[in-house]
């Protein structure tokens, strides 16, 4: 009996108190990262934001999680009652289980896998079947219609995504993402870092990590305007706050994924004194946090894009422009010598 | 050459980069929100919000139901019932203004010969039932002594341009 709670018992309860540790943070920032959205939006236009719950309206997450968990679940006398309640649950798990192998430090991550790379992406992908569930499901034309959207917007861009992707695989010689952050330690701290080298894959990863969150510009799977909400128009109370939840969780891990390959994961901007005695995983944070930034900065500035012009910029603009990128990375690599050693053997 | 710019501008995103830095600077502007309950906007003398019936510093009513509130109200919200006092003088012995209907066009002051019929600054009104709104003669009246001191300077401000 000893042994065997040696031997699995003991791996299994640190393997959960990791998860743990992971996980509630998680949450935390997704209850804050509405408020920091309010008040970034509120800032933006001129206004407050809340602030009567609390001082300076900290206390405004917890409010409405409580809201949303007292309110009735209404379930349409229509709807598939299975796939209605999966859909949200899909969503939710997706947007958590993805950070199982993000780094936080040297040697700190959950699964230290070698194609953590390749599993992100098919994590981030599996996120429409949430969607297209929930719009199956309701019956409704409306949710229909906005899953319909995001199916067709996610596929398309998931193709420039994932070139950008090979881009800079291309550039570290590994598919781990320990590997991929080390890869970018250099003398010259933040200039090491691929954003520079790679700054128009940089410039349409971000752009695609928009639109495979769903978020504004690419919000049309919602689209309160015409869609009255999209895709989850039938959900209510916590359902709702599930899906909610799960789009602010993959923002969040679009944010890390964003950090970990372009902007150094937990590497210091300046590898000198002051900046190195702050811990990697407060860099990560950093990193991230601008990256969630510039999501609500973004959605602070401009209006939502019409559907065609957003599979034109999809299909015609950055599928050629980041494959045409990806020759040239590979063709100056090759030219210059400059392929990772693991790679060139 | 055209050509040339656009592309450049496009893939250079100098359009897009431009508009966000114009959010950007608006974020650390100082917010124009004025926290309603606790801070209030001005209200001009002319501003048109509870009704009120006023009375002479003598305390008599002033309304003397000539009924031309009633007649010219363009929504019917006002119901007068009228028959003489004991001492001869005329006054109503129902005034009603039912607040749902009213639509706060001023018309009843501007008809009232004696100002006895006035919208004062009060727009805090609301209530919880729809019958709180259904106003009798003895709330106007009410309403009119609480608001009296600013019925009486909104008056007078706004009387050189009358």
């Amino acid at each position: 009996m000893a042994e065997l709670w040696i031997n699995y018992g003991q791996p299994t309860a640190i393997i959960l108190l990791e998860i743990l540790a992971i996980v509630v943070p998680l949450l935390l920032a997704i209850a804050y990262l509405t408020l920091a959205e309010r008040k970034v939006l509120a800032a933006a236009q001129l206004r407050k934001g809340p602030n009567v719950v609390g001082p300076f309206g900290l206390l405004q997450p917890f409010a409405d999680g409580l809201k949303m968990l007292v309110k009735e679940t209404v379930i349409p006398s229509g709807a598939n009652r299975i796939v209605f309640v999966a859909a949200p649950i899909l969503t939710f798990t997706l947007s958590l289980i993805a950070w199982a192998v993000i780094p936080f430090d040297r040697g700190m991550v959950l699964a230290n896998i070698n194609v953590g790379i390749l599993y992100l992406f098919a994590i981030s992908s599996l996120g429409v079947y949430g969607i297209i569930m929930a719009g199956w499901s309701s019956n409704s034309k409306y949710a229909f219609l906005g899953a319909l959207r995001s199916a067709a917007q996610m596929v398309s861009y998931e193709v420039s995504m994932g070139f950008v992707i090979v881009s800079v695989l291309l550039c570290a010689g590994s598919l781990n993402l320990s590997a991929i952050v080390e890869a970018q330690r250099g003398a010259y701290g933040l200039f090491n870092w691929y954003w520079l080298p790679l700054l128009p894959m940089f410039v349409v990863f971000f752009v695609s990590i928009l639109a495979e969150t769903n978020r504004s510009p690419f919000d049309l799977p919602e689209g309160e305007s015409e869609l009255v909400a999209g895709f989850f128009v039938e959900y209510s109370a916590m359902t709702f706050g599930l899906f909610f939840l799960g789009e602010y969780g993959s923002m969040i891990l679009m944010s890390a994924m964003t950090s970990i390959l372009f902007l150094g994961g937990w590497l210091p901007p300046f590898p000198v004194a002051p900046f190195t005695w702050i811990p990697g995983p407060l860099w990560l944070i950093f990193k991230l946090s601008f990256v969630l930034f510039c999501f609500l900065w973004v959605r602070a500035t401009f209006p939502r894009f019409r559907y065609d012009q957003l599979m034109r910029l999809g299909w015609k603009v950055f599928l050629p422009l980041s494959l045409f990128w990806l020759v040239l990375t590979a063709g100056v690599l090759v030219a210059m010598g400059w392929l990772p050693a693991s790679a060139a053997s | 050459m055209a050509f040339l710019d656009r592309s450049a501008r496009s893939l250079l995103l100098s359009e897009l980069i431009s508009g966000m830095w114009v959010t950007l600077k608006h974020m650390f502007k100082p917010p124009v929100t004025l926290n309603y309950p606790y801070e209030k906007g001005p209200l001009s003398p002319r501003f048109r919000g509870e009704h009120a019936l006023r009375r002479y510093p003598n305390g008599e009513e002033r309304c003397i139901a000539c009924k031309l509130c009633e007649a010219i109200c363009p929504a019917l919200a006002i119901t007068i019932e009228a028959e003489p006092r004991e001492d001869g003088s005329r006054r109503t012995t129902r005034y009603d203004i039912d607040m749902t209907k009213c639509i706060y066009c001023g018309f009843c002051q501007e008809a009232c010969p004696v100002d006895a019929i006035v919208e004062g600054p009060n727009l805090e009104f609301a209530t919880e039932t729809r019958e709180e709104l259904f106003y009798d003669k003895e709330k106007l009246l009410a309403n009119g002594d609480r608001w009296e001191p600013a019925l009486a300077q909104n008056l007078a401000l706004d009387a050189p341009y009358r």
